[in-house]
C-alpha cells in the first residue's frame, strides 16, 4: 500500500478509537453536573455517592481521552504536512482556539474534579466540575468547526504563488505546492455552512453517549439488586433526559442531512445510493447498494428523501451520475454505515420513549412487571448503540466528503506527506495498533472492575459544611 | 487600523518586530511554558524508579498527580499555536522528522496511561510494569524534545518547497544526541527539585541528594553543548557577535543555574525550584535568540531556512490569533494559578490518589 492510503487508515483508526472517550467526557460530563447541581439544591448525599462514583469512571474515560487525542493534534503535520501547508492559515486557529479555550480549562479543573472532593468547598467543586464539562463542550465546538470548514469552506480565499485567486477557483496540480487558502472573514469560515449543524448533531450525540452510559450501568446495578437507590436515580436521570435528546437528535439529524443535501450532494447521494437524479427520489430503510450496476436494492420508501429534504415529494434529488466517477465517494460503505446509524438512533429513541414511558407511570421499578424487566435488561447493552452510531455517522462524513480532502478544493490524494515513505507509516500504523489495542483491553478491564466495585455506599463528603479540609494545615 | 509593521516602522523599531515576530515570542512562550510546568513532571518520572518502595513510589506519581494533565496542554496548545502560526513548520518539522515524533507521541500516551493505571492493582508485576513504563517514557519524551530542538539547530536538509527528507539515524548526530541527553539531564534536576517540595521526611532528603548529583550531571553537558556550539554551529552564535549587549543573557542563565546548588545546599527548596525554572526559561531564551528570525535551519543555513517571515500565516489570521490569545492566556494564567495554590503543600495519599 502507498503513503497516501495507509495514512488514510492510521487516521482513520487513531481518530477512530480516540472518538470512543471524548463523547463519554462531554454528555458523562453533563450527568456530572446535574448529580451534583441535584446534591447542592437537595442536599441529599446520595446524588454526591453518585458524583464521586461517576466521577472515577470520568477520569478513567478523561485520561484515554487525552493520551490518544494528542495524536491528533500532530498528525495533521505528520501525515498530511501537503494539507497543513495549504490550509494552516484557516485551519491552524480553529485547533489552536481548542487548546487555549477547550484543553487548557478542561485540563485544569479536571483536578479538581477528581482529587479537589476534600480539598475545595462543594460549591467549588460544583463550578469544577461545570467548567469541565463547558471545557468538555467548547472542546467540541472547535474541532466540529475545523471538520465543518473541511466539508464545506468558507470565507477565505486562494493565494496561488502570493497572487489573489477567488475560493472557488480551480486548482491545478501544479499549482498546490504553491498555493494555501488565505483568511478572509475569521466568522465566516467558524460559522461555515455545515459547522452549526453538525455542532448540534455531535454534541446530542455525545449527550446520548453519556445518558446511556449512566442508563446502562444502573439497570445493571437494579437487575442486580444492588445500590438499588443509585440506580433508580441514575434512570430517573438519564432516561427522560435521553428521551428528549433523541427527539431533538432527530431534528437536528434532518437539518443535517437538509444541508448534506445542498453543499455535499454527492454525499447525500451515496448516503441513501442515489444514483440517477429523480423526482420523488426513495428512502432505501434497509438495502444493498450493485455499485457495478449503478443501482440501490432494498425496501424503499418512494418520494421520501426528496420530501425529507425539499419538503416536496416531487422534487428531485441529484443522484451520483452526476459526477464523474474520480469525484464520486465510495457509495456502499457510505450508504451501510448511514442507515446503521439511522437504526441506532431508531433504538435509542425506542429505548428512552418507553423507559420513560414506563417511569412516569411508577412501573420500571416493579419487579414483576415483565416489560421493565425486558427493557432495563436491553439498556445494559445499549450503551453500545451511541457508540456505534457516533463511529458511523463519523464514517460517514468523512468517508462521504471523498474524495476530497477540503471538500471541492483540495484532494485527499493530494495532501499527504510526500516525505513520508510508506514504510514509516506502516511502521506507526503497526505500533498505534498494538499499543491501542492493549489500551483498549485495559481500559475495558479497568471499566468493567470499577463499574462492578461500585459506589461506596458508605462515602460521604469528610466535611459536609462546606468548610475546605485540607490534607496539609 | 495600520498593520503592526507600519507601526513598527513610525515608532523606528526594528522592522523584525512585527506580528510574525510576536508570534515568534508567543509560541516560544507556550512551549517554555511546556518546559518549566511539564518538565518537572517529566523529571520526575526519570527519578520514578529510584524510590525502592511502592508507597514512595505513590508519593512521587500523586506529587505530580493532579497537575500533570493540565501541563501537558501546553505542549497540544503550543503545536495548534504553532500550526496557525507558523504552518510550513508545522508540516515540514513534523513530516520530516516523521518517527522521532511518532516515538514522541507513544511516549507521551505511555505515559499518560502509566500514571492512570499503575495503582489501579495491587499486583507487583502490574505496578513494576507502569513504573518502569512511566519512567523509559517519561526520559524518551524529554531525550526526543531535546533531540528535534538540536536539529532544528543544527540544520535539516530543507528543499525550496520546504521539505525535508532525512532518514532516522541521521537525525541522531552528536549535536542532537547531546542536547536530547542535556533535556533529560535538566528535567531530572527540575523534577527532583519539585519533589524536595512537595515531599517530606527521608523521601525529601533523598530528591535533595539527585538534585545535587543532576545538577552536576547537567553543568558538564551544558558546558559540552554549548563548547559544541560554538565550535560547529556559528551561526547560532552571530546573533551574539552582532549584538554584544546579548551577551548578557549567557551570563544571567550562568548565575542562575549556579544559583540552584547554593539554594539547594542552603535548604531553600522554593528558591532552588524557581532558579531551576528560570534556568529552563534562560536556556531556551538563548535558544531563541540563536534561532530569531529562523524556525528551521537549513543545511548550509542560508535562503531555504524557515523563517518567521517565509513560513508564516497572513497578518490577518496572526492579528486573530493575537486577539485569541489575549483572552485565552489571562484566564488560563488566573485559573492555573488558583489550581497551583489549591493543591500547594505536601503530597498526602487518600482515597482519590493514584
Amino acid at each position: 500500500m502507498d503513503t497516501e492510503t495507509l495514512s488514510r487508515i492510521q487516521f482513520a483508526a487513531t481518530i477512530a478509537f480516540h472518538y470512543f472517550y471524548p463523547p463519554i467526557s462531554i454528555g458523562l460530563g453533563l450527568m456530572l453536573v446535574f448529580m451534583e447541581g441535584l446534591y447542592l439544591k437537595t442536599g441529599e448525599k446520595i446524588w454526591h455517592q453518585m458524583a464521586h462514583f461517576w466521577t472515577r469512571i470520568f477520569g478513567l474515560v478523561f485520561a484515554m481521552g487525552t493520551a490518544t487525542g494528542i495524536v491528533m493534534e500532530f498528525q495533521f503535520g505528520t501525515n498530511w504536512a501537503t494539507y497543513s501547508r495549504f490550509v494552516g492559515d484557516v485551519f491552524g486557529s480553529a485547533l489552536a482556539s481548542e487548546g487555549i479555550f477547550a484543553f487548557m480549562l478542561e485540563a485544569g479543573f479536571l483536578s479538581i474534579l477528581l482529587f479537589g472532593w476534600n480539598r475545595v468547598s462543594k460549591k467549588t467543586h460544583f463550578f469544577a466540575t461545570c467548567m469541565v464539562c463547558l471545557g468538555a463542550h467548547f472542546s467540541a465546538i472547535w474541532i466540529v468547526v475545523a471538520n465543518s470548514w473541511m466539508q464545506t469552506p468558507a470565507g477565505f480565499h486562494l493565494e496561488i504563488r502570493g497572487e489573489r485567486f477567488p475560493a472557488n477557483y480551480p486548482l491545478r496540480v501544479e499549482d498546490i505546492p504553491h498555493a494555501r487558502a488565505v483568511i478572509e472573514d475569521f466568522w465566516a469560515m467558524v460559522f461555515n455552512p455545515s459547522s452549526v449543524d453538525r455542532l448540534t448533531h455531535t454534541v446530542l450525540g455525545a449527550w446520548l453517549t453519556g445518558a446511556f452510559l449512566v442508563a446502562s450501568v444502573s439497570s445493571y446495578f437494579f437487575l442486580r439488586r444492588r445500590h438499588l437507590e443509585i440506580a433508580r436515580r441514575g434512570l430517573r436521570l438519564a432516561l427522560p433526559f435521553a428521551a428528549v435528546v433523541s427527539l431533538l437528535q432527530f431534528l437536528s439529524a434532518h437539518s443535517t442531512a437538509k444541508g448534506v443535501a445542498a453543499n455535499q450532494p454527492a454525499k447525500l447521494a451515496a448516503m441513501e445510493g442515489i444514483y440517477k437524479t429523480e423526482a420523488a427520489a426513495p428512502l432505501t430503510a434497509i438495502g444493498w447498494v450493485d455499485e457495478k450496476n449503478e443501482r440501490t436494492i432494498g425496501l424503499k420508501l418512494p418520494g421520501m428523501l426528496s420530501f425529507l429534504v425539499h419538503g416536496k415529494i416531487e422534487s428531485s434529488v441529484k443522484g451520483l451520475k452526476e459526477f464523474p466517477p474520480q469525484d464520486r465517494p465510495k457509495v456502499q460503505p457510505v450508504f451501510q454505515l448511514f442507515h446503521l446509524m439511522v437504526a441506532c438512533a431508531f433504538a435509542m429513541a425506542g429505548l428512552a420513549f418507553v423507559g420513560t414511558a414506563l417511569l412516569f407511570q411508577d412501573r420500571l421499578f416493579s419487579p414483576n412487571f415483565a416489560p421493565s424487566r425486558w427493557l432495563l435488561l436491553a439498556l445494559v447493552p445499549a450503551v453500545l448503540l451511541p457508540h456505534i452510531a457516533g463511529q458511523a455517522g463519523w464514517f460517514v462524513a468523512e468517508l462521504g466528503r471523498q474524495p476530497w480532502i477540503v471538500y471541492g478544493l483540495l484532494r485527499t490524494s493530494q495532501g499527504f506527506s510526500e516525505v513520508v515513505s510508506a514504510n514509516q507509516v506502516l511502521t506507526s500504523l503497526i505500533l498505534f495498533s498494538m499499543v491501542y489495542a492493549l489500551l483498549f483491553a485495559l481500559f475495558i478491564y479497568l471499566l468493567n472492575r470499577k463499574i462492578h466495585h461500585g459506589p461506596d455506599e458508605d462515602h460521604l463528603p469528610k466535611h459536609d459544611g462546606g468548610i475546605p479540609a485540607r490534607a496539609n494545615a | 487600523m495600520p498593520s503592526a509593521s507600519q507601526l513598527s516602522q513610525v515608532f523606528g523599531l526594528p522592522l523584525y518586530l512585527d506580528l510574525s515576530a510576536l508570534w515568534f515570542v508567543l509560541v516560544g512562550i507556550l512551549f517554555v511554558g511546556y518546559a518549566v510546568l511539564d518538565g518537572f513532571d517529566l523529571g520526575a518520572g526519570t527519578l520514578h524508579l529510584l524510590a525502592r518502595s511502592d508507597h514512595d513510589r505513590r508519593l512521587i506519581l500523586n506529587a505530580i498527580g493532579p497537575i500533570w494533565d493540565g501541563n501537558e496542554v501546553w505542549l497540544v496548545t503550543g503545536g495548534g499555536a504553532l500550526f496557525a502560526a507558523f504552518p510550513l513548520v508545522y508540516a515540514s518539522v513534523f513530516s520530516g522528522l516523521y518517527l522521532p515524533c511518532m516515538v514522541l507521541l507513544l511516549a507521551l500516551i505511555f505515559r499518560a496511561v502509566a500514571i492512570e493505571f499503575r495503582s489501579k492493582e495491587p499486583w507487583k508485576w502490574w505496578r513494576n510494569f507502569w513504573d518502569l513504563s512511566f519512567c523509559l517514557s517519561s526520559t524518551a519524551v524529554g531525550f526526543l524534545l531535546g533531540v528535534i530542538l538540536g536539529n532544528l539547530a543544527q540544520g535539516l536538509p530543507l528543499d525550496a518547497q520546504g521539505n525535508i527528507r532525512i532518514g532516522f539515524f541521521e537525525l541522531l548526530t552528536p549535536y542532537p544526541v547531546l542536547v536530547g541527553l542535556l533535556t533529560v539531564v535538566l528535567f531530572t534536576m527540575h523534577g527532583a527539585n519539585y519533589l524536595i517540595l512537595k515531599l517530606e521526611g527521608p523521601l525529601a532528603e533523598q530528591a535533595r541528594f539527585w538534585a545535587q548529583n543532576a545538577i552536576i550531571a547537567f553543568i558538564i553537558l551544558y558546558a559540552m553543548v554549548t563548547g559544541y556550539t560554538l565550535l560547529y554551529l556559528p551561526h547560532l552564535a552571530a546573533p551574539f557577535r552582532a549584538f554584544p549587549f546579548l551577551n548578557v543573557l549567557p551570563l544571567i542563565t550562568l548565575f542562575v543555574i549556579a544559583n540552584i546548588p547554593r539554594e539547594l545546599n542552603q535548604h531553600r527548596p522554593m528558591l532552588s525550584f524557581l532558579s531551576s525554572c528560570g534556568a529552563i526559561v534562560m536556556l531556551l531564551l538563548l535558544f531563541g535568540v540563536g534561532m530569531f528570525p529562523n524556525l528551521v535551519y537549513a543545511i548550509p543555513p542560508g535562503p531555504l531556512n524557515l523563517t518567521i517571515h517565509n513560513a508564516c500565516s497572513t497578518t490577518k489570521t496572526l492579528s486573530i490569533m493575537l486577539l485569541i490569545a489575549f483572552i485565552g492566556m489571562p484566564i488560563v494564567a488566573a485559573y492555573t494559578i488558583s489550581i497551583y495554590y489549591i493543591f500547594r503543600g505536601k503530597v498526602k495519599l487518600d482515597s482519590t490518589s493514584y
